[in-house]
């Protein structure tokens, strides 16, 4: 059936490239403009998202200043390909008013994000907003708004021990209106380890982030 | 800045929030394969392979992307990765065990769209796990599927020979037993922490 | 004997077009009839607000594919069709994924991860395959409009079930008084393969009781 299979062979593999080529180009022009009209709204979108939050979780914020931690263990300002960033805030006189920290861990679902301000004069977090969560409606969804639960980030203790390198008393859940020291978490009812699970988070968290901001802290002055 | 313990990760991947029964991902195959408890089996293992090395492919896209930047390939180069194994894996098989192929028959490249896979690619980039973490969910995942599988395929072998109601047959009764499946499950929640 | 002519029926190329978004609508309902395309579906049909946006994604994405797909069918070759069709796919993911996260950040953190799965859900492969590759862009156009809107219509009475006895709820706002005790088993994902199984059943006998009456 074919007299000159040889050059139809070729000319399948030519259309072959050929499709593919013009088919890769068309998708790389749609997904190429779609993210540059896309990116800057989502860029605000999540700053705005960042900027609500912080201002929930400390009091009289006026400014921020993003820090990385890079590898030399050190706070720079210049942004970083990490995900190792905290929030200075500072109130209308230049003065560290806390840290903002991000951080996140397993739920009971899936991944939840929160943030966290702490308060390094009261050595204490002094606000928690989740950020996303992907808990069950009505049963792991009230970490986010059970104001029991809520209020127990209004003041929760996270002084380091002696020796600067990790919290004094680990942060610890126990039963529904039980709790009796500052470093304890009330959890919610019917929804014990979505509410262990953001009690963890801010461990590790704090674990990991409190004792180099002591170390540092000079780093976070206003004019630095 | 994920702490999990290693053995929790696996543990949540395989029981707690087992891919099919929790997050609905590889039903497809799941309706369609599981009636026969052999070829579940076999079908439990390829996916969990494929699970394997796709795993540590969109490990290292995922650096090569952040590194040049471009987040928007992403979708993309997991799905040209993951078609790609599967192409690989069904040669591989072909190859070395050809009654194993054979058996397999169409559910190979079927593989390709198992939402299992980009599902798994997707949530260990989502929640930042590092290689050896990826690698302990990739684990988890595939024995977590396979065990799904063969329940249902067990289950569904008896129910070949129970007196199910016309209209029930088929997709409508195994959607119940999976959903019975699924709170039975739910059990394990807790488990590992 | 000069044979009768015979009448042929002419379907107008409109009716066409109509019978063609009826078709994905009721008889190939996709996630009813064809039981298709479930996978990223059960898992975000817990409130009536997420399944309507993932329905309302898909449809989107599987429009665009079927209408590049259909216009492109004389330039792809039959060996490389599968891939350029998931890439083509992939592409009109990764868009809808950007346009949701502009819109709203917030619906975008509740779906997450599913919906760039949307690419490997089998309707619109199955489509593109189907039906635009081989049908004209108009016709595909019709195809994935009723596709889509049976797909998320479908969604959308899973999500509204299982929100309403779940939370007592409808795109949160609370419809059951307060003393309601909410059937938290449909928030869950057991309750989420029930639903859709026992809507299967109802779907069953509707098209069963279809198929008798026309006899």
């Amino acid at each position: 059936m074919n007299a000159s299979g040889d050059s139809s062979d070729k000319s399948l593999y030519s259309r072959m490239y050929r499709a593919f080529v013009g088919v890769a180009a068309i998708c790389g022009i749609v997904i190429i403009v779609v993210y540059q009209i896309t990116a800057p709204i989502i860029a605000d979108n999540q700053n705005r998202a960042l900027e609500t939050a912080i201002y929930k979780v400390l009091p009289e914020v006026a400014s921020k200043k993003e820090f990385y931690l890079n590898t030399a263990g050190s706070f720079v300002t210049e942004k970083l390909q990490s995900n190792h960033v905290i929030y200075a805030t500072y109130d209308l006189n230049q003065q560290l008013v806390g840290f903002a920290i991000p951080a996140q861990g397993m739920g009971y679902q899936d991944n939840i994000q929160l943030l966290y301000g702490y308060d390094p004069t009261k050595q204490a977090v002094v606000g928690m907003q989740i950020i996303q969560s992907r808990e069950t409606p009505g049963l792991g969804s009230r970490i986010e708004d059970d104001p029991k639960f809520v209020e127990n980030f209004l003041r929760l203790d996270v002084r380091l021990n002696e020796t600067m390198n990790s919290l004094a008393n680990a942060i610890v859940l126990v039963k529904p209106g039980k709790k009796t020291k500052a470093w304890e978490i009330d959890s919610i009812s019917g929804a014990t380890i979505s509410s262990k699970a953001v009690g963890n988070i801010i461990q590790q968290s704090a674990s990991f982030w409190l004792p180099k901001i002591t170390q540092h802290y000079k780093e976070f002055e206003f004019g630095s | 800045m994920n702490e999990q313990s290693l053995w929790s990760i696996f543990i949540n991947a395989c029981l707690i929030n087992n891919f099919v029964l929790a997050y609905f991902l590889g039903i497809c195959p799941f309706m369609g394969v599981s009636s026969k408890l052999s070829n579940a089996v076999r079908m439990g293992i390829a996916v969990s392979f494929v699970m394997l090395v796709a795993s540590i492919c969109t490990y290292g896209i995922n650096l090569l992307l952040q590194a040049i930047d471009a987040p928007y390939l992403q979708l993309i180069s997991y799905i040209v990765v993951i078609a790609s194994t599967v192409q690989l894996v069904e040669m591989f098989i072909k190859k070395f065990s050809p009654v194993l192929f054979r058996a397999l028959g169409i559910f190979l490249p079927l593989i390709t769209t198992n939402c299992a896979i980009l599902g798994l690619a997707l949530f260990q980039t989502n929640r930042g796990y590092d290689f050896i973490e990826s690698i302990v969910f990739a684990f988890g995942a595939g024995a977590g599927f396979t065990l799904a599988l063969i329940l249902m395929a067990g289950v569904r072998e008896k129910l070949d020979l129970a007196d199910v109601p016309q209209l029930m047959r088929g997709a409508a009764v195994s959607l119940m037993v999976a959903g019975i499946l699924s709170m039975t499950f739910m059990g394990f929640a807790g488990l590992g922490t | 004997m000069a044979a009768k002519p015979i009448k042929i029926p002419v379907v107008s190329e409109t009716e066409q077009e109509t019978n063609t978004f009826l078709n994905g609508l009721w008889q190939q309902n996709p996630v009813f009839v064809q039981v298709l395309g479930m996978c990223p579906t059960l898992a975000v049909t817990n409130s009536a607000i997420n399944a309507l946006v993932m329905g309302l994604a898909t449809m989107s994405v599987l429009l665009m594919s079927n209408i590049l797909v259909s216009s492109l069918r004389y330039f792809i070759p039959r060996q490389v069709r599968i891939a350029t069709y998931i890439l083509i796919i992939a592409t009109f993911v990764t868009a809808i994924d950007y346009v949701i996260q502009a819109v709203s950040l917030e619906i975008h953190n509740a779906l997450g991860a599913f919906i760039s799965l949307i690419v490997v859900n089998c309707l619109i492969l199955g489509r593109a395959e189907a039906f635009a590759s081989r049908n004209t862009v108009n016709k595909s156009i019709q195809d994935a409009l009723g596709m889509g809107l049976g797909f998320t219509l479908a969604l959308l009475l899973l999500g509204i079930i299982r929100e309403l006895l779940g939370q007592g709820s409808l795109f949160g706002i609370a419809i059951f008084p307060e003393n309601y005790e909410n059937w938290i088993i449909m928030l869950l994902p057991g309750g989420g393969f029930f639903t859709l199984g026992l809507l299967l059943l109802v779907f069953n006998w509707l098209q069963q009781r279809d198929t008798e009456n026309s006899q």
